[in-house]
């Protein structure tokens, strides 16, 4: 049935990750209910808030890699993980 | 005690979810398989990693539809706002004539695309068309089909034509939620018009302006059928925006792959800036 979708395996998971964040932060928001703060955003932000600029951010740093080097995105992954975590500690 | 809170209206969103699942997600899902494979066929894909995007982000013909697109959309913003304002500012306040203002300013929006785009075909042509002919008769050498400029200046009056009466009508209703209060204070200090307008309209009219400005740049981002059946992309390639460039390159000529990797970008930027609207509009919410 889902043959036209034409699976690869990278995606899977991709796609697995991301469902797998959304479920921690939803059992972690559960479990300790966060408020709105202020860190070195100009915005208020909630965890959620941050969370969503730092997979946003992320795509344009994958992005930015592959327009502007040759680098393995690897590379580009590891930023991306560093500046979420920095976002949703102290953003 | 503490209350014990009842999340089971959760369930209610289920059908929602369900629905935008099958709307959004699933097609989302599809299309990021598609944009890291070489599709032939049915059961011929080939895995291809990110080639398609690092082609897409070099990609010359792409990069000119972007920028056109983003010209144009900046254009349309750069128009349609202040000149909806200044209708809405013009339009009579109450009574028969500002009812019968409403319907005239409303009826372009009631007219659907692919019709806009013939009616500003016809109007806009030499021969039997009243507006260019009208200006050829005034001695200016005017053809959409032919020269970059005037194509451009027609797509984007077809463009003002159609969709200021939106801005106008949010911007109408903006103003007759001011309080007459505020008028009667500013008369009271001898303000004048222009005072008026900068310091009690233009601050009111901050929330609609951000709706405005942000269904303005996505209705004019995701352009197709009129510029489409108006110059059909030409001449050359001058008026071909985004959408058209897409549609070309996916079903055109079925280069699935790469028309998956350039529409994940589309997403991107649009999602952005949805994203730094929705933040300004909800920031201008908690001001209020």
């Amino acid at each position: 049935m889902i043959s036209w979708m034409n699976w690869t395996p990278s995606v899977a998971i991709f796609f697995a990750v991301i469902a797998g964040i959304l479920a921690v932060m939803t059992v972690y928001e559960i479990v300790s209910p966060c408020t709105e703060r202020k860190g070195f955003l100009p915005i208020e932000t909630t965890r959620g808030d941050r969370l969503f600029i730092g997979l946003l951010s992320a795509a344009y740093i994958h992005l930015a890699f592959l327009a502007v080097s040759d680098v393995t995105l690897w590379v580009a992954l590891a930023v991306s993980v560093v500046w979420a975590l920095v976002l949703l500690r102290w953003g | 005690m503490d209350k014990i809170p009842n999340n089971r209206a959760w369930w209610l969103v289920l059908p929602v979810f369900l629905l935008v699942a099958f709307s959004a997600l699933i097609p989302l899902m599809t299309v990021v398989n598609y944009s890291v494979q070489d599709i032939f066929g049915p059961g011929q894909a080939y895995f291809v990693g990110t080639e398609w995007f690092k082609e897409v982000l070099t990609d010359e013909r792409l990069q000119d539809s972007l920028l056109r697109q983003f010209l144009f959309s900046s254009a349309v913003l750069l128009i349609q706002i202040p000149l909806g304002i200044g209708v809405a500012l013009m339009m009579p306040k109450s009574g028969i004539k500002g009812s019968l203002c409403l319907i005239l300013v409303a009826i372009p929006l009631l007219i659907p695309w692919n019709v806009v785009g013939t009616i500003w075909q016809i109007f806009a042509r030499g021969d039997i068309g009243l507006f260019g002919w009208g200006i050829n008769q005034l001695g200016v050498d005017y053809n959409y089909t032919g020269s970059t400029v005037d194509a451009w200046l027609t797509v984007l009056l077809m463009d003002v034509w159609h969709w200021t009466p939106l801005v106008a009508l949010l911007c109408y209703s903006g103003l007759r939620a001011i309080p007459e209060a505020f008028y009667q204070a500013a008369e009271i200090d001898r303000a004048s018009k222009w005072a008026v307008f900068r310091y009690i309209q233009l601050p009111r009219l901050k929330s609609v302006l951000i709706i405005a400005v942000l269904l303005r740049f996505m209705d004019s981002f995701m352009i197709y059928t009129e510029p489409f059946v108006l110059t059909g992309g030409g001449p050359g390639s001058s008026t071909t925006f985004l959408s058209q460039t897409l549609t070309t390159m996916a079903i055109g000529q079925f280069d699935l792959g790469r028309a998956a990797a350039f529409s994940l970008i589309y997403f991107l930027i649009v999602l952005l800036i949805s994203w730094l609207f929705f933040t300004a509009i909800t920031h201008a919410d908690k001001e209020q």
